[in-house]
């Protein structure tokens, strides 16, 4: 199966996004790494390499997975309807900020 | 020979589709069919990767028309689309996305189908007529190609609609969270509409919310046709739930009381289908209050020794489960699990023998072995992952996990990936799953 996880138009519509801290970054890698088995300890995550095809390698049972870390963390319910969506998954750094911008807990 | 329509509607202004919200008629679609049919390259064998599922039923549609047979492979790596080029060179691959990357020869969905104004008439194909290759992985290396003719295809599923009791006249709404390429996805929402009388819905939402949504905005009767992957995840996403009119789920069987959770959430009945792309859908079962399943009517079950068959009904000849059943009486069975050697993550099929062949294939790989993945690691979805442990000096996990992908569907890419100096095979060379595990417990 092929995803373009994409998310919504508000958020293209928003103040440019706080950066996210280091401390949120180094929480969702941990996160990730215990929810999906990764093989990479959170700290050797690049911030900055793709989260899936040839980076961290995930696929659309882990993006599923992470949908519900996000909705369950963070009080975020990530929408297809936007080409957002492709920024988001581009890399951890990527994801904490949009994190930042949108969480509601 | 026997002719059997391409399709049940029984008027031109009958839905066939929904698409973006608005209605696509009988008649629209069989104009898209014949147009598409024109223009379509004379290849007889088509690789058809719509991700819409109205395109994908146009374009199915069309190649029947057409004499052409779509394939339906497992997985679309790049050494698996090799394969199907081997298989038949003249594959053309059908795509709504001009950036995807299939190396075939391509054909991209025309945006303009003419809508002419062709006289309503339902074609009807015969019986006969080869629809369908689906491909299992097999277990040396090769895809395994099953035949489906197009009247035992259309049989199978109207025999569902009767079980759903979908075929009551009135237009139910078919919304998939499953590809039209997945022989579930293909049956339930695709050949099911066509052959039932009923609804497609284009969108695949892939989100929760997305899935919430999709469900809010059907019309009714609606049914949400999905599988225990994605209905976990809707019920732990914390998302308003709208009242469904039916849920189907395949793929892997839910327990009883996930199975009551799931229809009290959306207010209604859930049938589960027993099938596999050999056999096609043969049962189901109302899984909050049975555990037997029901076989379609006219398909019975025969053992041997090691393997129960079904036969009768839609199949052409006896066709091995792979599952390890046991047949009650009044065409009912329980299940108890898979074979050994069968592998299903989050609905994707292979083969632990097939799995193994690829990892030994791979330069540099000395000796290399799948295992079942701890059950204790699966995430809120309910997906356990396959570990590996692997021989290769020469080669680093990264490289190792990248040739996988070249050849293996991500589903099952093994975490962890165990580099090891010697499998533990035991003195008739064997390997115990116990002790491969014990690997892996030791390696955390």
């Amino acid at each position: 199966m092929k995803i373009q996880p994409i998310t919504d138009k508000a958020s293209l519509k928003q103040e440019p996004a706080p950066l996210a801290d280091a401390g949120l970054q180094r929480e969702i890698a941990a996160l990730f790494v215990q929810a999906l088995n990764l093989e990479v300890a959170a700290e050797d995550i690049d911030p900055q390499a793709p989260l899936y095809g040839d980076g961290l390698g995930l696929d659309s049972i882990d993006i599923l997975e992470i949908a519900l870390i996000l909705s369950k963390q963070y009080g975020i319910q990530l929408r297809a309807n936007s080409e957002d969506n492709r920024h988001i998954f581009g890399s951890l750094g990527q994801l904490a900020q949009y994190i930042a911008a949108q969480r509601t807990k | 020979m026997a002719a059997v329509p391409l399709l049940t509607h029984s008027s031109p202004a009958a839905v066939l589709a929904w698409r973006g919200g608005f209605a696509v008629t009988a008649h629209e679609f069989l104009c898209d069919v014949r147009s598409l049919a024109l223009r379509l390259p004379p290849a007889r064998h088509v690789l058809n990767v719509c991700a819409d599922r109205y395109r994908f039923a146009v374009g199915f549609a069309a190649c029947l028309l057409g004499e052409r047979s779509t394939l339906l492979p497992s997985t679309h790596t790049p050494g698996v689309v090799r394969q199907l080029a081997a298989f038949a060179p003249d594959t053309l691959c059908l795509t709504d996305d001009p950036r995807q990357d299939i190396d075939l020869p391509q054909f991209l969905y025309p945006d303009d189908l003419a809508a002419a104004a062709a006289p309503w008439r339902v074609p009807t194909i015969d019986a006969d007529r080869l629809a369908a290759i689906v491909f299992t992985s097999g277990t040396t290396g090769t895809p395994l190609p099953h035949r489906k003719t197009w009247g035992r295809l259309a049989a199978c599923v109207r025999d569902e609609a009767k079980r759903l009791k979908i075929d009551d006249g009135r237009s139910h709404a078919l919304l998939g969270t499953v590809p039209p390429q997945h022989m579930y996805g293909f049956e339930s929402t695709v050949l099911l509409a066509l052959q039932s009388g009923n609804a497609l819905i284009a969108e695949r939402p892939f989100y929760p919310a997305d899935v919430a949504a999709a469900i809010a905005a059907a019309p009714r009767p609606r049914v949400l046709v999905s599988t225990p992957v994605h209905l976990r995840a809707l019920l732990a996403a914390g998302v308003e739930l709208a009242a469904a009119d039916l849920v189907v789920s395949a793929t892997a069987p839910l327990g009883a009381d996930l199975a009551a959770k799931i229809e009290r959430r959306f207010d209604t009945a859930l049938i589960e289908i027993y099938g596999s792309t050999e056999t096609g859908q043969i049962a189901s079962r109302r899984t909050a209050e049975v555990n037997a399943w029901r076989l379609w009517p006219g398909v019975h079950l025969s053992r041997s020794a090691d393997c129960t068959f079904a036969l009768g009904g839609h199949l052409e000849q006896r066709t091995a489960l792979c599952d390890v059943v046991e047949p009650l009486i009044n065409g009912e069975f329980l299940l108890h699990g898979r074979t050994a050697d069968l592998v299903n993550i989050a609905g994707k099929r292979s083969s632990f023998a097939y799995l193994d062949h690829q990892l030994n294939a791979i330069p540099g790989v000395v000796d290399g072995a799948f295992f079942p993945g701890d059950p204790r690691g699966a995430g809120t979805t309910g997906v356990t992952r396959l570990a590996a442990a692997v021989v290769a000096p020469t080669l680093n996990a990264a490289e190792l996990l990248a040739q996988l992908r070249e050849r293996v569907d991500p589903a099952f890419l093994p975490r962890p990936l165990l580099l090891v100096e010697r499998l533990p095979r035991n003195a008739t060379g064997k390997l115990p799953y116990r002790e491969l595990r014990l690997l892996a417990a030791k390696s955390k």
